[in-house]
């Protein structure tokens, strides 16, 4: 694993959960009973797709809380089309391989390429995450961050983009499946270094990273040990990467064949050295080992509470959600689904603690601001704008310090892991003005990439908020739409000022918009709806409230 | 999150009895208020915090000449050939990588590096993430601290913050990160201490008018925090953009791309030239962590991916000396260039080098002791994997003397920082006094009258050296600095005109070598 530059960096382990939080919810798994309205369903939405559009909230409303979640879980298998070459220019980026608009990823290696490619994946993979309506794509992001890899390193395209799919086919299945196929992934043998793993010198970084941050974690009762890491270690030497083929292979020549023993951690196993191609057993043998230990499933059920609901993990959370996950968890033999399920019906996941209290992630905040807004996109055979303009709002979310497919490090993103900090690693003084940076350019003068501009049409999201004619209701529908905490009277007073442009009458709103519906090319009431509404939005977007989920 | 207020922080004070004469500070440790004038009257010293992220191997850092025998047989493939080895003067069994002119320079020619061998602490971690946090929290191997140790340095030398922050006293942030993050060093006890920059002259406004009050909920807890960093990013906006452009950067040494490290550092010389009184940089090169590929496999194991991040380093520090040297600022500004962890002794298969223990730890500036503190580690003749460079000195004894030594604390106030004692080590030349080895200790010290009407005769005797005397009122604003001078030895005698002052108390501190001391005065 390598590390580069200084945009991102510091990490450190989090090890022990603390109570910092004022009031915790105390609520547990039971199923949700209470009411279900906007304020539940926005909830929902905001947890499990990337921002809400005004439609989506009647929809799943009329589905009830079984219907919204069952239709949020039953994502789309087939895999989605490939990343294509978006690139080739004509002149001085030229593509002998493939054809512009057709797919590389069968194409050979090609060096003077594979910047342009992995960029492809990175633009690709934010399309999918903007136009994703179930949580497909929020559960491919999840797992990125728990098997953290860099495109940056992997830096073979090829293996970025297999380990991307890799991740989308398993995000909801069975994850000793996954752990078993990212282990002998191409892009992870390169990325810790498991493919110069052999028996004359062991290299330890995946044995390490294998039981550290993928799956029994270093939770207070995980107690493997530096023997353990370098038996894990052994165990895994022998498998190669076919760079052609993108594919791995055991080789057995290159595997140690002794015994290995491990700690009393693992009941004092013995994994037996084996020669040849019954080497690679071992692997299986070392996974059955690990995934007997309960620590495995309370080290992901605690990454997805941190993903889902909240960073605080008290004693109550831990007894009321985390336990009893981990135990549906082990009884659906690892199975993600159903942890899913339970913990998205939950009285817990809709306690009012629980809501409100998350930090979007820079990829989260770009992407809900122009799904919310719904921002106008090229036609989807405009592929070349399309890709650049997902890489414009991907480049974005980089400079938040979330860059998806280069994640910092093997244990990703330390929002999900830093204590204290947690969510608030992601907003300082650098970051929350580059924030605002994003959400005013497409706010005034909107930003043209490839041809295409790309703006918010005030006007037609305006409309698209119930009884937008009064300057009253417009304003509690922005607020409940943008915001995932209430604001009161008098700042929800500011926003109106800002509609009624510093007058004291609803009829200065109500006029103009009226007139503007009845004449949508009369050039004053069109300028006069625009800049009030985007100064009203400004303030909305200004707002602190409105970093939170 | 809860924060204490300057008023409660401060309170005891003003219950202290303002007639007694020859308080000092340091039997009076626990009042904030007297803390904040140690520090506050301390220097106008900076610290920069050089941070390689992956863990660097130290071992073909600096280089055990006398151990190069062992060193062939448990490295071969990436061990940096002898005749390359940069010499270091007067250290005939120690040397540089190769790619580190810069640094060599600065022993052999500046007397501006101070090296300390075989950093670590006992039971080392081989975590990265772990590993760091031990590093940047200074706690033990088993002990978890969620506060980093600059942050609670910073707490105690600028207590309440960041109540009534910025101030005229401190106008600037505390502590910065160039680049998107802000570091978990300088973590507070209760609140970070630091902000995060990497374009000084662009910042945004953000809402103002009304704010709703937080409700008691986590929602409540996250929108607080998010005001406060609302706040601060406005408050230091202007100062920022403003000392940035009041210098200009006058060395050409900095490279113009491709050295992250030196775009960084360049910044801090700016800021740090323009005026701006921020305590802590931090500043962050990452790539150390080198299973693989650690020296090319065609062009000698003097290049090669390690090569290319110490060059980096050994430039950037290098061009940030010369910035400082130009700027006449260098008498004041010292860095620290360190790692989570040092690689294992034994080299893999892949030319590279796993996860490992002690390693050597520089520290940079005019002001440090020219030498390498400790011996080169003994390798063994025969290395497992299991083998690892043995600690000789603790890390924080590195910052636990810099405290000491660099910014003045006294060894009381350094034990509650770094939450016990170390043994310091002599990293700086002196302890306070510039120039000199020889602290010019204070034996004697009082004013006459007291209470006094119009003005008071300060009188001390001292062994020889720089005293530095200020007066401050009981907020602890500096009224002035009343003597900054290389004094002889033997008892001198100040007068302070207080014509203009309004009655009460005011305090003196007098700065001199180790000593620190505060009294306190009556204006009638």
């Amino acid at each position: 694993m390598q590390r580069r530059d200084f945009l991102k960096n510091f990490t450190t382990l989090a090890p022990s959960p603390t109570a910092r939080a004022q009031a915790t919810p105390t609520t547990g798994l039971t199923k949700y009973s209470g009411s279900w309205g906007n304020a539940q369903v926005l909830h929902l939405l905001r947890r499990t797709l990337f921002g809400v559009k005004e439609s989506e909230i009647s929809t799943f409303k009329a589905l009830g809380l079984d219907g919204a979640v069952n239709k949020l879980l039953a994502i789309d298998t087939t895999p989605p089309s490939p990343p294509v070459n978006y690139y080739s220019n004509g002149s001085t980026i030229i593509d002998l391989a493939v054809p512009a608009g057709q797919t590389w990823v069968n194409a050979p290696f090609n060096n003077d390429l594979s910047y342009y490619r992995r960029r492809s994946v990175k633009m690709w993979w934010t399309g999918m995450l903007l136009n994703d309506t179930t949580i497909r794509e929020k559960m491919v992001l999840f797992w990125q961050n728990h098997f953290s890899t860099e495109g940056e390193v992997i830096y073979y395209e090829q293996m970025v983009y297999k380990m991307n799919a890799l991740l989308r086919k398993h995000c909801l299945g069975n994850f000793k499946t996954m752990i078993k196929e990212v282990t002998i992934d191409p892009g992870m043998l390169r990325y810790l270094n498991g493919y110069l793993n052999t028996k004359t010198a062991p290299d330890e970084n995946y044995g390490r990273e294998l039981q550290e941050l993928f799956t029994v974690g270093k939770g207070k009762d995980s107690h493997y040990t530096e023997d353990d890491v370098k038996n894990a270690a052994k165990v895994l030497t022998g498998w190669r990467i076919d760079a052609s083929t993108v594919t791995s292979y055991f080789d057995g020549n290159k595997h140690e064949t002794s015994n290995k023993q491990f700690s009393s951690f693992y009941n004092n196993t013995v994994i037996t050295g084996k020669t040849g191609a019954s080497g690679a057993q071992e692997t299986d043998e070392l996974i059955t080992m690990i995934f007997q230990q309960n620590e495995v499933a309370k080290f992901i059920c605690r990454k997805l509470y941190r993903w889902f609901v909240y960073y605080d993990i008290d004693s109550t959370v831990e007894t009321n959600v985390i336990e009893p996950l981990a135990t549906i968890f082990r009884n659906n033999n690892y199975d993600i689904k159903p942890v899913i399920e339970t913990l998205l019906k939950s009285e817990h996941f809709f306690d009012t603690l629980s809501m409100g209290c998350q930090i979007k992630s820079p990829i989260d905040f770009v992407l809900a601001y122009c799904r919310q807004t719904e921002i106008t996109m090229p036609a989807s055979s405009e592929y070349v704008q399309n890709y650049n303009i997902w890489g414009n709002i991907q480049y974005y979310a980089a400079l938040g310090q979330q860059d998806i497919n280069d994640p910092p490090n093997v244990s990703g993103w330390p929002a999900y892991y830093q204590e204290p900090q947690f969510y608030e690693f992601w907003i300082n003084s650098d970051t929350l003005p580059k924030r605002l940076t994003f959400a005013y350019a497409l706010l005034y003068v909107g930003t043209t990439i490839s041809g295409f501009k790309v703006i918010i049409d005030v006007l037609a999201f305006a409309d698209k908020i119930p009884n937008a004619s009064d300057p009253n209701k417009l304003v509690d529908g922005l607020a409940e739409l943008l915001l995932a905490v209430n604001i009161s009277s008098s700042v929800k007073a500011i926003i109106k000022s800002a509609l009624l442009s510093g007058q004291s009458s609803d009829y200065y709103w109500t006029d103009a918009w009226n007139a503007y519906k009845a004449n949508p090319n009369d050039t004053t009431n069109k300028t006069y709806c625009t800049n009030v509404l985007r100064a009203a939005l400004k303030y909305i977007f200004e707002l602190p409230e409105y970093q939170l989920n | 999150m809860k924060r204490r207020t300057f008023i409660k922080r401060t309170a005891p004070v003003a219950a202290l009895p303002v007639l007694i004469n020859g308080m000092s500070i340091k039997s009076h440790a626990s009042s904030s208020l007297l803390r904040m004038l140690a520090a506050k009257a301390e220097n106008d010293k900076v610290l920069v915090l050089v941070q390689l992220n992956g863990g660097n191997d130290g071992l073909n850092t600096i280089i055990p000449l006398d151990q190069y025998t062992n060193l062939t047989t448990a490295r071969s493939n990436i061990i940096i050939p002898s005749a390359k080895v940069l010499k270091l003067n007067g250290f005939e069994n120690t040397g540089l990588h190769p790619s580190m002119t810069d640094l060599q320079n600065l022993f052999n020619n500046e007397a501006s590096l101070n090296i300390v061998q075989a950093v670590g602490y006992p039971s080392p971690n081989f975590s990265h993430f772990r590993a760091t946090d031990i590093w940047l929290s200074a706690s033990d191997s088993k002990q978890y601290i969620s506060s980093g140790w600059v942050g609670r340095y910073l707490d105690d030398a600028y207590p309440g913050f960041p109540e009534n922050y910025p101030n005229t006293d401190m106008p600037d942030p505390l502590a910065i990160s160039i680049g998107g993050v802000v570091s978990p060093a300088v973590q507070g006890p209760e609140v970070n201490m630091g902000m995060a920059i990497s374009n000084p002259t662009s910042f945004y406004n953000f809402a103002a008018g009304i704010t709703d009050p937080v409700p008691n909920t986590p929602a409540g807890k996250e929108l607080e925090f998010l005001r406060l960093i609302a706040n601060q990013t406005d408050k230091y906006a202007d100062r920022i953009k403003t000392t940035y452009n009041a210098s200009t950067t006058k060395t050409s040494k900095f490279p113009s791309t491709g050295n992250y490290l030196a775009d960084q550092l360049k910044i801090v010389a700016r800021l740090i030239a323009g005026g701006l009184k921020t305590k802590i940089y931090v500043v962050t090169l990452g790539g150390f962590d080198t299973h693989s590929n650690q020296v090319s496999s065609s062009g000698g194991t003097e290049t090669g991916g390690h090569a290319d991040l110490l060059s980096k380093v050994s430039i950037a520090v290098g061009a940030f000396m010369d910035e400082c040297n130009k700027q006449n600022m260098s008498d004041r500004v010292a860095g620290i260039i360190y790692s989570e962890f040092g690689r294992r002794i034994l080299s893999n298969a892949s030319l590279g080098t796993d996860h490992g223990a002690a390693a050597p730890v520089m520290v940079f500036g005019t002001q440090v002791n020219r030498t390498i503190i400790g011996s080169n580690p003994t390798i063994p003749s025969t290395v497992t994997v299991n083998d690892n460079v043995a600690m000789q000195n603790d890390f924080r004894q590195i910052y636990y003397s810099t405290l000491v030594q660099w910014f003045g604390l006294s060894k009381t106030e350094a034990d509650t920082i770094m939450l016990k004692n170390f043994d310091t080590l002599q990293i700086f030349k002196t302890t306070g006094s510039i120039n000199s080895l020889a602290p010019a200790e204070i034996t004697m010290i009082e004013n006459y009258p007291n209470p006094f009407d119009n003005s008071t005769t300060i009188k001390f005797n001292t062994k020889g050296g720089r005293v530095v005397i200020r007066i401050f009122d009981p907020i602890g604003n500096e009224i002035k600095t009343l003597v900054n001078k290389t004094l002889p030895a033997g008892t001198h005698e100040v007068v302070f005109e207080a014509h203009s002052l309004p009655p009460g108390n005011y305090y003196y501190n007098v700065l001199s070598g180790n000593s620190s001391i505060s009294r306190v005065m009556l204006k009638k």
